[in-house]
């Protein structure tokens, strides 16, 4: 049943995305210090946001998975986590292209948002050997949980850690003394990461629904006695 | 600390248009692109799924038809 209302979930993700982007281009104004280079923000902050939650969702579904056992919260958290990987790669490229047209520089090491981002993303990347290490598919559902738990509580402490570092190279949006964003710029900002939100909760829904849909034809074929094609996955969690 | 202090994004001047029209656009590609990609490997799974459904409809009809057989038989 994890394909109920994914139509309507993404008819309007689709359209979300394209009111947040022709807000973007045709409504919000030019940055008097940037220009048309902070367009980059309203695709790259949303992403980081919307990823960083994923990956702390990702943690609540272990938590979940650990106190009920049901299997369920073990693929919703496996799914989060691999969502959000998938929006972290968009996050450092986008970051690093916008970083090369700002500062000149694809990759700046000492500033803290930056690598603290990295850090995550590779401590999220460690996710997968992580599991396939574990053959029993029991064990590795428990320990890809705490695994997620862990690393889900890293999160936030880490966004904290980086808010309290000294350097303020990296632009702070939403705490600037003058006041942050104008109106029209944080309507568009607020679209988009309503739109990327969408985005996350549609591809996580596409995806369990699929393997769904895969768990039910290894069931059938169980049922049937006929041999499972290709083996099952050792990696992903199956669900029926 | 200078050297900080020239790669503070609001010390420095806004790029062209023409310039700073292909990082934007770099930047909103490289998400679509992610997205294509990752919709072109579900596409692959799904058919994967619908190959697998078939061939376990054929067995079930397979087995029911031999079921007939022996029944009649």
């Amino acid at each position: 049943m994890y394909g109920k209302g994914l139509k309507p979930l993404s008819i309007a993700t689709v359209a979300m995305i394209a009111l947040s982007l022709s807000l973007v281009f045709f409504y919000a104004p030019l940055d008097a210090d940037q220009g048309f280079i902070q367009k980059i923000f309203y695709i790259h902050v949303p992403l980081a946001m919307v990823a960083l939650a994923g990956f702390v969702a990702g943690g609540v579904f272990a938590v979940l998975h650990l106190r009920s056992n049901d299997r369920k919260w073990d693929a919703y958290s496996y799914v989060a986590i691999h969502i959000s990987v998938i929006f972290g790669v968009a996050v450092l490229i986008t970051g690093a292209i916008w970083a090369k047209a700002s500062w000149g520089h694809w990759w700046v090491w000492d500033e803290p948002t930056l690598v603290s981002f990295l850090i995550v993303f590779l401590l999220y990347a460690t996710y997968y050997p992580f599991r396939y290490a574990i053959e029993d598919r029991d064990r590795q559902a428990r320990y890809a949980s705490v695994f997620a738990v862990t690393a889900g509580a890293f999160v936030p402490l880490n966004f904290m850690a980086v808010r309290m570092a000294e350097s303020l190279v990296h632009p702070r949006t939403f705490a600037t003394a003058d006041g942050g964003l104008p109106g029209e710029m944080m309507l568009t900002f607020l679209c988009m990461l309503v739109a990327i939100g969408l985005l996350w909760t549609t591809l996580v829904k596409f995806e369990l629904t699929a393997k769904s849909a895969s768990g039910q034809v290894k069931r059938l074929r169980r049922a049937l006695d006929a041999p499972v094609a290709g083996g099952s996955s050792r990696i992903a969690p199956e669900v029926s | 600390m200078l050297e900080l202090a020239a790669l503070l994004p609001l010390g420095a001047p806004a790029l062209p248009l023409d310039e700073a029209g292909k990082y934007v656009a770099g930047a909103y590609v490289v998400f679509v692109v992610l997205l294509v990609v990752y919709v072109g490997i579900m596409a692959a799974k799904l058919q994967r799924i619908e190959r697998e459904l078939r061939e376990v409809a054929a067995i079930a009809e397979d087995r029911k038809a031999e079921q007939r057989e022996e029944v009649s038989a």
